[in-house]
């Protein structure tokens, strides 16, 4: 089976953000990244099927130079080759024009199955895997919690696929599908492994084919601001040593709020 | 005009719909706004979303949308789009437009604002504000290369009770075709998990953990923490992800909606899918070490310190009476 899992690379979750001159975008020089939490998980998944069923893993990340560090990641977690549509532009790019390059670059691939995170930790659309499905020709579900391919039936057009889709409230849904199909992957769907010595040194003979961003993709939205949210509460801040501050709020809780 | 596509499941309205009117009616500066109800058998929920102040509620029945797949509701939603031309098509952000609008927005060839938090201006001059980087921050967007733009509104953003009511308003059956082979997705029934042993919806008082607790061995902590309050234990969704307590005692929009009279944010940074599950409840505490954690916006006390000195402190000074 033939499995591309594409990721974004985000900001670290410890970063502070500062906002460029425009207050449009972040100042990226500021900047620290990691791989996309749910991608990773994504990633995972890809792998723990093709220990499965055999194949191949292929990477496939939309960016600027930088996301190379994320793709070398992948590589030595245990994908086998990658695809980076490469260009600046894309760091700050709307989910439309991400999930039309990638589909430019995956499309003469011909995967049975692609996987992708469920949203990314930046922007946070949650739309780029299933425009993608919709350009690559591909059914998509989103929000899944488990895989099950039955590899006797391959690529053709029976049920191939059944995949547990996580609903709200604790409910989840198993859903039916042909492959070739996209999959959007909830954080938590198995346990991440983490690159070892001899995956780091095999990534760096791995292939990452080049590709160039199409011309003339449009944006489908325009952020025209970016600010620190408003708080919607005037949260009383408690200071002290956490002595103090654990009295403060105890007396507070219990006088001020009535909560104990 | 703002078309409204309501959310049902087996004939029953979600209440997010409200939510989503309540919006159209802010955003709409003199546009009219149209209802749209998708299903097998609509007219209960026909019937009720009637009851807003709407110009019409438009049908679309056919047996292909029960149960929901993306393929069909994408299909009919394009369809009632195509004949109604819509300014702006607005849906609540639930997990099945989560599933369909992306589908609808790429077939549509138009642009998707998605998880919105509030609307600045009316009408087609409107801004959308939306939550990026975990809540960091918040982007005021516009669309570009509408109309229609397809815009979904974050659950619990706008008041279902500000919804403004006006009588009723005509429903009108709209034909729609669909190609049941065309449906790729064949859904089983919903089901649940495992029964839930604790109902936190029912807690009085909640102690919920994040990745702030770092590790397993520190999970009885919050729990000694938890007993001091005589609270529930709970956690965001990373913490049950590991397995470091139990998927029912997760908060958040994957998990429980809680509104508790006390809820204690134990290093927890306060991401949109948390907040959704617990920004209700009436006194909130967060301890965090980061002091610019998105969880502080919604805390009506707030220590800024490490969790594993507050913690203590706390248990401690709990204990003395």
């Amino acid at each position: 089976m033939k499995i591309a899992v594409c990721i974004k690379q985000v900001p670290t979750r410890e970063w502070q953000p500062r906002l460029n001159d425009s207050k449009t975008w972040i100042r990226e020089q500021d900047v620290s990244y990691e791989m996309n939490e749910p991608d990773a998980y994504a990633l995972e998944e890809a792998l723990r099927l093709r220990e499965k069923h055999g194949g191949e893993v292929v990477v496939c990340s939309a960016g600027p130079a930088r996301v190379q560090t994320v793709i070398r990641e992948a590589l030595a977690r245990g994908a086998d080759r990658a695809i980076h549509v490469e260009h600046d532009s894309l760091g700050a790019a709307d989910a439309f024009v991400i999930a039309e390059a990638l589909a430019a670059a995956m499309k003469d691939e011909k995967f049975d199955l692609v996987l992708t995170g469920l949203q990314s930790d930046d922007q946070g659309h949650g739309q780029t895997g299933v425009i993608l499905a919709e350009r690559l020709g591909m059914p998509s579900s989103t929000i899944i919690m488990d895989v099950q391919v039955d590899p006797s039936t391959g690529s053709g057009q029976v049920a191939a696929l059944r995949v547990k889709r996580e609903l709200e409230g604790g409910w989840f849904q198993w859903i039916a599908m042909p492959l070739p199909a996209l999959l959007t992957i909830q954080s938590g769907i198995n346990q991440l492994r983490y690159a070892t010595l001899k995956g780091i040194m095999a990534a760096k003979k791995k292939e990452i084919r080049k590709a160039s961003l199409p011309d003339g993709l449009q944006p489908a939205q325009q952020i025209v601001g970016l600010a620190v949210p408003t708080r919607s509460k005037q949260t009383q801040m408690i200071d002290g040593s956490p002595a103090a501050a654990a009295k403060e709020l105890v007396q507070r809780l219990r006088e001020e709020a009535r909560a104990l | 005009m703002i078309l409204v596509i309501a959310e049902q499941r087996d004939g029953k309205l979600n209440r997010a719909t409200w939510e989503t009117i309540a919006a159209a009616q802010q955003l709409a500066g003199g546009m009219p706004i149209k209802v749209a109800v998708l299903g097998a058998a609509t007219a209960a929920v026909a019937q009720e979303v009637a009851s807003a102040a709407v110009a019409e509620v438009l049908v679309a029945e056919h047996a292909a949308l029960e149960p929901y797949t993306p393929d069909a509701y994408a299909f009919a939603s394009r369809s009632l789009i195509e004949s109604a031309s819509p300014t702006y098509v607005l849906l609540p952000h639930t997990y099945q437009t989560r599933d369909f609008a992306p589908l609808l927005a790429a077939r549509l060839r138009k642009p998707l604002i998605t998880d919105v938090t509030a609307i600045s201006g009316t009408g087609t001059d409107a801004a959308f504000v939306r939550p990026m980087f975990q809540g960091k921050l918040a982007a005021q967007v516009k669309p570009v290369g509408g109309p229609p733009a397809i815009v979904t509104m974050q659950i619990g953003a706008f008041r279902a009770d500000a919804a403004q009511k006006g009588g009723s308003a005509a429903v009108r059956k709209v034909d729609i075709q669909i190609d049941p082979g065309a449906v790729r997705q064949k859904p089983e029934a919903p089901f649940r998990e495992a029964k839930q042993a604790v109902d936190l919806g029912q807690a009085e008082r909640i102690v919920a953990v994040g990745r702030g607790i770092k590790s397993q061995e520190n999970i009885p902590l919050a729990e000694k923490l938890a007993k001091a309050m005589d609270a529930e234990v709970a956690a965001s969704r990373p913490i049950c992800d590991n397995g470091w307590l139990p998927m029912e005692r997760q908060i958040g929009s994957s998990g429980q909606t809680v509104a508790p009279k006390l809820y204690v944010a134990l290093g927890i940074s306060g991401a949109i899918q948390h907040l959704v599950g617990m920004k209700g409840s009436r006194t909130i505490v967060a301890i965090n070490k980061d002091a610019e954690a998105p969880i502080f916006e919604v805390a009506d006390y707030g220590i800024v310190g490490d969790l594993f000195e507050i913690a203590p402190a706390l248990i401690t000074e709990l204990e003395k009476s």
